[in-house]
Formats: C-alpha cells, sequence, structure tokens
C-alpha cells in the first residue's frame, strides 16, 4: 500500500491537532508507520492550526514534510484559502461547510462538505465536530481501520471521560456523505 | 520493559534519557524544547530523580556541571541561543572531564533568531563555540526513534569517556510525533554507588584519598599535558564514535548528504528523482563530530555531484569537501530562518544542479 | 604534655601562594578547623572560585571542584541534588560572588539552597592586578580607578548580606571581619553555625568575610588590617543580618 499524506487546519481550539493524532495513534495500533507533525507558532491560543501526518503501511515514513497532499481537512475559511492548493490532482478536500459558505476554485479535485459544526450540535456536542470531520475523512479514505480509531478513543474518553465515549463514537458515524 | 509508543519527540526524549540511567535534569524554559523541562519537572521526582528549574542557560549548565562533578548522571536541553549561552560551560566540563549529556533543539539564527527549525548550529556543535582545545561528540537522529535510542546511550558514552556528549535535533523532530519504541530502563546510579562507580567524583565519602575536579591548570607543561591526553582520549573517540548510512552509493549520479530532517526529505527526494530515471544516493551522517569522512570515498567514479541538503547557508559543505577531496562538484540546497524546503523543490534544484555539471 | 595548638588535618601541610598579610589564609583555616572540629571532613564537599582562591582545593583537604567565574552556586546546586546528605559549601571572592556571579547568588539565596556561602570581601580583584570590584569603596584607588572610584562613574558599592537578607530564602546571614584575634574567633563561630544551620537543613547560610588585600591596597599588612578595621567596616558594618534560629526562638 502507497503512503498517505493529510493535512488539516483550522483555528486554534477546532481539535484540528486533535483530528491528526488520533488518526496517527489509530496508524500506530494498526502496526503501520506514521508521522504527525503540527505547526507551531508563539502563539498559544486562538491563531491558526494545522498538522501534516503521513501514514505509511508497509516502510517507515520518509518525510513527514509534505508538498502535496491526498487528503485535506479545512475547518474554517482562511485555511480553505489557503490550503486549497495543497490537495494533489485527483486528492480529496473535506471542507467544513458548518463554517465555510465558499467552494472551493479547482475542479481536479473531489470535494466533500461536511457540517461538521451543525451535525455536532444535533447530536448535543459541540465539541465533537472534529470527530464528525474525521470520520467523514476516514468514510471515504479508509487510511486506517475504524476499529484503531475505536481503540483510540476508547483510550482518550476513559475514567473521568468515559461518558464521552458514545457520543463520539456517534459522531465519528454521523456523516452519510 | 521495552513498549511502543506514540510520544512527541521533546517527549521521547526525555524520557529516553531517563530510561538510559538520568536522574538530574537542570533547564530554562526555551521554544522549541520546554516540553522537555515539563516533562522532566513531572516524571523525574516520581522515578527518584530531581529536576531543578534554572535561573538562566548559564546555570542550567553550571548545575548540570556540579552535578556531574559529583558523579550524578545528568541531563540538560536547550536550544539554539540557549546552547550559545552555555558554551562557556561546554569548554569547562570538557576541561575538567566531567560527563553530562546535552541536547540541542535546535532553531533559526542568528541572534534570537526564529522558533522555526534550523540546522545553523552546525558550527557552534561541531566546532564549538567555547574557548580552547576540546572537542564534544555530537549526534544527529533522523527520527525519533534514532534519537531515543542515541539519548539512551548517551549518558553512558558520556560516562565512557568522561566528556559531554551532545544530540543535535531540530525544532520539528522535537514537535513531532512518530511511534516509538522505548527501551528498557538501566540501573540508575544511587548517590552511595557514586564513590565506588566514579572513584574520580567528588563525593564525599572516600576515605584517605580526596577528589579534586578541576580545568585550571596554571603551569603550561601541566596543562600542555592535560591537552594532549584529552587529544588522545579525542582520537579514540574518533575510531569509536564515527556513525554513518549510506544509500545506492554504486550506482548514484547525484549524491546527497543532509543529516537529521533534512535527510528524511533527501530520501524522498531520491525516490522522486528515480521516477524520473534519475539514480541518487544519500550520505547521512549520524555522528557531525566525529565526522564520516571516508564515507566519501565511496562515492562511485558514475556520479556528477555531491549535493548538501541543509536549513543553514551551508556550514557543512566544510566537512562535505574534506570528504570528496575535489573528486566531485559539491553544491548546496538550503533554506534557512525556519522556512523549509520541500522534496520536489529539492528534485528540482537537483535537475538543475546535474544541468549545469553534465 | 598537653599540646596547646595542633594543626588541622583540614589543611593540606602545603603552604599557600597567597600574598603576605592576605586573610585568605586564615579564612581557608578557620573553615577547614571547623569543619575538622566537627567531625566532617571526609564528609563535605567545596567550590572554589575563580580569583585568588581558584587554588583553595591546594589548601583545603576536602573533596573539591572548581567553577567558572561566578557560577559556584549554580555548581552547589547541581553537587546537593546528588549528594542531600553531604554538606557542601561554596568560597567565593567579590568579583565572583557579587559581580559577574550575581544571578546565581541570588537565585541560590532565593532557593533557600541547602549549602553555605563564604564571600570573602576584599573590595578588589586580586588575581587580574587589583581593578575596580562592586564592593570597592568610594574614592578607593584600583587600577580601572586610579584617581578613587567615584559614585558618578561607577555607583554605590554592593552590600551583599543587607541585599540577601531582603529574601526569604536564607536562614543564616552574617557579615564578619578577619582583622583583630577576637573577630577572627567571632568569624570562625560564624563560620560554625552556618555549617549547623545547614546540617539541620534550616536552609542558606551566608558568612561574609571582610578581608584585606594588601598588594593591591598598596599598603603594609598591618595597615591593612587598620585600614579594614576603620574604613571598610565603616561602610559594611559587622553584625547578623538573618537568623531564622534566633526568630524563632
Amino acid at each position: 500500500m502507497a503512503t498517505t499524506k493529510l493535512f488539516f487546519a483550522g483555528s486554534g481550539g477546532q481539535g484540528v491537532l486533535t483530528m491528526g493524532q488520533m488518526l496517527t495513534y489509530a496508524a500506530m495500533y494498526a502496526d503501520m508507520n506514521a508521522t504527525w507533525l503540527p505547526s507551531y507558532g508563539p502563539e498559544m491560543r486562538g491563531g491558526t492550526a494545522n498538522c501534516t501526518v503521513v501514514i505509511s503501511p508497509d516502510k517507515p515514513v520518509s518525510c513527514p514534510l509534505i508538498y502535496e497532499a491526498d487528503d485535506v481537512v479545512v475547518m474554517n475559511l482562511p485555511s480553505l484559502t489557503k490550503f486549497e492548493s495543497l490537495v494533489k490532482p485527483g486528492g480529496n478536500l473535506f471542507v467544513n461547510s458548518s463554517l465555510i459558505d465558499q467552494k472551493p476554485t479547482r475542479d481536479d479535485i473531489n470535494v466533500y462538505y461536511v457540517p461538521a459544526n451543525d451535525i455536532a450540535m444535533k447530536l448535543g456536542n459541540a465539541r465533537t465536530a472534529n470527530v464528525v470531520m474525521l470520520g467523514a475523512l476516514v468514510s471515504v479514505a479508509p487510511v486506517v481501520p475504524v476499529e484503531m480509531i475505536y481503540k483510540i478513543m476508547e483510550k482518550t474518553f476513559s475514567g473521568r471521560k468515559a461518558h464521552l465515549l458514545d457520543i463520539n463514537k456517534q459522531a465519528f458515524h454521523a456523516w452519510k456523505g | 520493559m521495552s513498549e511502543k509508543v506514540l510520544m512527541k519527540g521533546n517527549e521521547a526524549f526525555a524520557e529516553a534519557v531517563i530510561r538510559g540511567g538520568v536522574r538530574f535534569y537542570f533547564g530554562y524554559p526555551i521554544t522549541p524544547q520546554s516540553e522537555i523541562p515539563e516533562f522532566m519537572s513531572r516524571e523525574l521526582p516520581k522515578r527518584g530523580g530531581r529536576f531543578l528549574q534554572a535561573e538562566s542557560e548559564l546555570g542550567a549548565i553550571n548545575m548540570a556541571y556540579g552535578c556531574g562533578a559529583a558523579g550524578g548522571q545528568c541531563f540538560i536541553s536547550s536550544s539554539s541561543p540557549g546552547i550559545a549561552l552555555m558554551q562557556e560551560g561546554m569548554s569547562f566540563l570538557c576541561g575538567a572531564e566531567v560527563p553530562v549529556t546535552l541536547l540541542n533543539v535546535s532553531r533559526g539564527g542568528p541572534g534570537i533568531g526564529s522558533i522555526q527549525p534550523g540546522q545553523a548550529d552546525y558550527n557552534q556543535v561541531t566546532r564549538g563555540g567555547g574557548n580552547g582545545d576540546y572537542r564534544i561528540p555530537v549526534f544527529a537522529p533522523a527520527s525519533i526513534q534514532e534519537a531515543v535510542d542515541i539519548l539512551y546511550e548517551a549518558p553512558s558514552i558520556a560516562d565512557r569517556y568522561r566528556n559531554p556528549v551532545m544530540v543535535l535535533a531540530d525544532g520539528l523532530m522535537g514537535q513531532m510525533m512518530e511511534p516509538v519504541m522505548l527501551p528498557e530502563e538501566k540501573h540508575a546510579f544511587t548517590s552511595e554507588e557514586i564513590s565506588t562507580a566514579k572513584p574520580w567524583a567528588i563525593s564525599g565519602s572516600k576515605k584517605g584519598t580526596r577528589s579534586v575536579v578541576k580545568s585550571l591548570r596554571l603551569q603550561p607543561e601541566v596543562l600542555e599535558e592535560h591537552v594532549e591526553h584529552l587529544f588522545e582520549k579525542y582520537a579514540v573517540m574518533e575510531k569509536e564514535l564515527e556513525r554513518v548510512e549510506c544509500e545506492g552509493l554504486e550506482d548514484a549520479e547525484v549524491v546527497f548528504v543532509a543529516f537529521g530532517t533534512m535527510a528524511r526529505l533527501a530520501r524522498e527526494a531520491m525516490e522522486l528523482l528515480e521516477a524520473r530515471g534519475i539514480k541518487a544516493g544519500l550520505i547521512r551522517p549520524i555522528s557531525l563530530w566525529p565526522y564520516p569522512y571516508s564515507a566519501f570515498d565511496r562515492i562511485s567514479p558514475r556520479t556528477k555531484a555531491v549535493v548538501s541538503v541543509e536549513l543553514s547557508m551551508g556550514q557543512m559543505l566544510q566537512d562535505i569537501n574534506l570528504g570528496v577531496k575535489d573528486r566531485v562538484p559539491v553544491r548546496l540546497i538550503h533554506r534557512v530562518g525556519g522556512m523549509l524546503p520541500t522534496s520536489i523543490e529539492v528534485v528540482e534544484k537537483t535537475m538543475k544542479i546535474l544541468e549545469e555539471v553534465r | 604534655m598537653k599540646p596547646v595548638f595542633t594543626v588541622t588535618e583540614g589543611m593540606l601541610p602545603v603552604s599557600t601562594s597567597y600574598c603576605p598579610g592576605c586573610t585568605h589564609g586564615v579564612a581557608h583555616r578557620i573553615i577547614m578547623e571547623t569543619l575538622d572540629e566537627m567531625g566532617l571532613l571526609g564528609n563535605t564537599l567545596g567550590v572554589a572560585p575563580i580569583g585568588c582562591s581558584v587554588v583553595a582545593h591546594q589548601f583545603m583537604n576536602v573533596d573539591m571542584c572548581e567553577a567558572a567565574h561566578g557560577r559556584a552556586p549554580a555548581v552547589a546546586s547541581g553537587i546537593r541534588r546528588v549528594h542531600p546528605d553531604k554538606v557542601v559549601f561554596t568560597y567565593q571572592g567579590d568579583g565572583d560572588l557579587a559581580s559577574i556571579g550575581m544571578g546565581e547568588i541570588v537565585h541560590a539565596a532565593a532557593r533557600g539552597e541547602k549549602f553555605s556561602v563564604f564571600f570573602i570581601n576584599n573590595g578588589i580583584y586580586g588575581m587580574t592586578g587589583g581593578q575596580m570590584a562592586p564592593t570597592t569603596l568610594v574614592g578607593q584607588r584600583s587600577t580601572t580607578c586610579v584617581d578613587g572610584r567615584t559614585v558618578e562613574q561607577a555607583g554605590m558599592p554592593l552590600r551583599i548580606c543587607e541585599l540577601l537578607a531582603t529574601l526569604d530564602g536564607p536562614a543564616y546571614i552574617e557579615r564578619v571581619s578577619l582583622d583583630s584575634p577576637a573577630r577572627i574567633r567571632a568569624a570562625k563561630k560564624a563560620v560554625r553555625k552556618a555549617f549547623e544551620y545547614q546540617i539541620a537543613g534550616k536552609g542558606f547560610t551566608f558568612v561574609e568575610l571582610l578581608s584585606t588585600c594588601p598588594t593591591n591596597w598598596g599598603l603594609t599588612p598591618p595597615d591593612a588590617m587598620k585600614r579594614m578595621r576603620e574604613e571598610v567596616c565603616a561602610y559594611y558594618p559587622l553584625g547578623v543580618y538573618k537568623d531564622t534560629g534566633k526568630e524563632a526562638e
């Protein structure tokens, strides 16, 4: 299986880095090679956030830096403007249509509109918007097995946070394309 | 017990040295490595160690010197400007032969520069910014796993030669997450074991003999003898610590030379070049001092150019030229200031270089 | 016959390299005699500074290391982490402690580091040949203020005991003088108290020992003693600046 390069962008607090991390954990649980690389800057809150995930099922990841991505997730408008060009021709762009009312300009890519915030609100937990988006991504591009996503959810939402497990699993499957 | 985990580079580095026997950490916050003092402040007290936040990098390196002189297994980390401030201490550590493990999670310079990744500390770490004749082995891992393996081993290398050992990682590796196999935890010396394990150390617990740890030697003939002794030791280190990884040198038209994250970028560029029908090879120095000059003797007569891929204005070129010895044209592909090249950019620039040298 | 005097094992049987009339030798001896009397010689770690006493480890018979200029308190903080049960001290001059090492001494004191600092204040850079120190008195001549220190150029001399006494970390701070047998005996008591407090885990202990530098003061040893008694002690009042043991009583 070939290497998959993914990119997640949004504003701080939208769970963008977490989306990438969940995917990276899932890849590790599935005995794949993976890297997660965040952007980092002097601001601690509210700035833009993005991260790059590279998943390589067989050989070690050669390079954690990317010049194009198979799959790009944009959670807000500035991210769409800035990172639309990163999607490789024929690649997938996932647009958080709850917050982005513009359309991408390119016609050589597949665009998926996911109203992640609206779906999350309907489920009763606005903070699961990133998991809704991650679910959409994995349903279109099955880069990691769903059971491994469950495994990281079960580890994350345990103890004090155990009550959040069900809603996150629901959120993961909430987008029906 | 060894275990596979997903960890942020900085935290994996810290965990690796603890498993390697380190029990003392002295640090001062600086981006992009502040997760290390944070991690150490949480972990060391739980594992029988001590953490102390120093008043400055000057304080930190000198606390490390005191700790090392007293026989403690000690680790300190910082980033480029902080490492610059520690240079006096590094010279002192070498002169006094005190083992300490150092980590530089480097960023862009000069001056405060930026907090984004950089490799422009090459001269600082390989040539040494402190005074006097001294050497510090420098290892530049390219993955978190390799960094963990080296940092796990570094405290024992430092002890073996009674010399500081430095690991050079760039900011990118510090912030990155990658699955990593953590090695089994080594035995860490207790204070009581120091006087027998490190009889040279000051431990205040020996009967009849006295230890003095010092770098001052006022009589020229005594200092000369000491420096000659240090360089006999460095000669052994040169033989024993050289590490390099070479790929595809036999039939390479172009050979990349790169360390750290840039070596991974070069590796991807090799794959992309191969798709365009160009064979590329890679020399990846893992030890920057001792530098693997002899690896360059393995470059094939077919090779048209040697290309350094660096996040600096070409600080490694001097060493590359010493290895290449004018046999092949040497060129540079670089970005600085925290800017990172893409593998495509490296491929395109390499194609241009090949046109130019053909 | 009862011996009236024995040489302390705390000092190695060698001549010191200090100038005639310099009080480093006296300071060394009272510290090492105290450790000897307290039975701590095999149990103590010392840190020598940069300055004339960089060679203190050639005379003091305990495990010692050197420190880079001004960094002795940081070095001692590192040592203390490894050996929590030993006695640790630094021996520092005024250029070392009050100028280049001000950051380290203030933070060690503020942390309440459990070691003792012996601060030799002779108001001049001795080893480098008599330059102005932060503790040089106003009007005093040095090779970098040949007509005497002026307030306009260099400000007023620093009073370190007073400065450190504003912090909560120190348990004991006293300034003593080595200008007469009686005051040397008093100084030795202060040294002992510093070690006792350290062993009792009370916190940071600091003894400033006013000292002479006849060579760089340009005075004979007796005149240097007289100057210290009259001029130096007038600007640097002797006494206890902090004593948490006493406050507790």
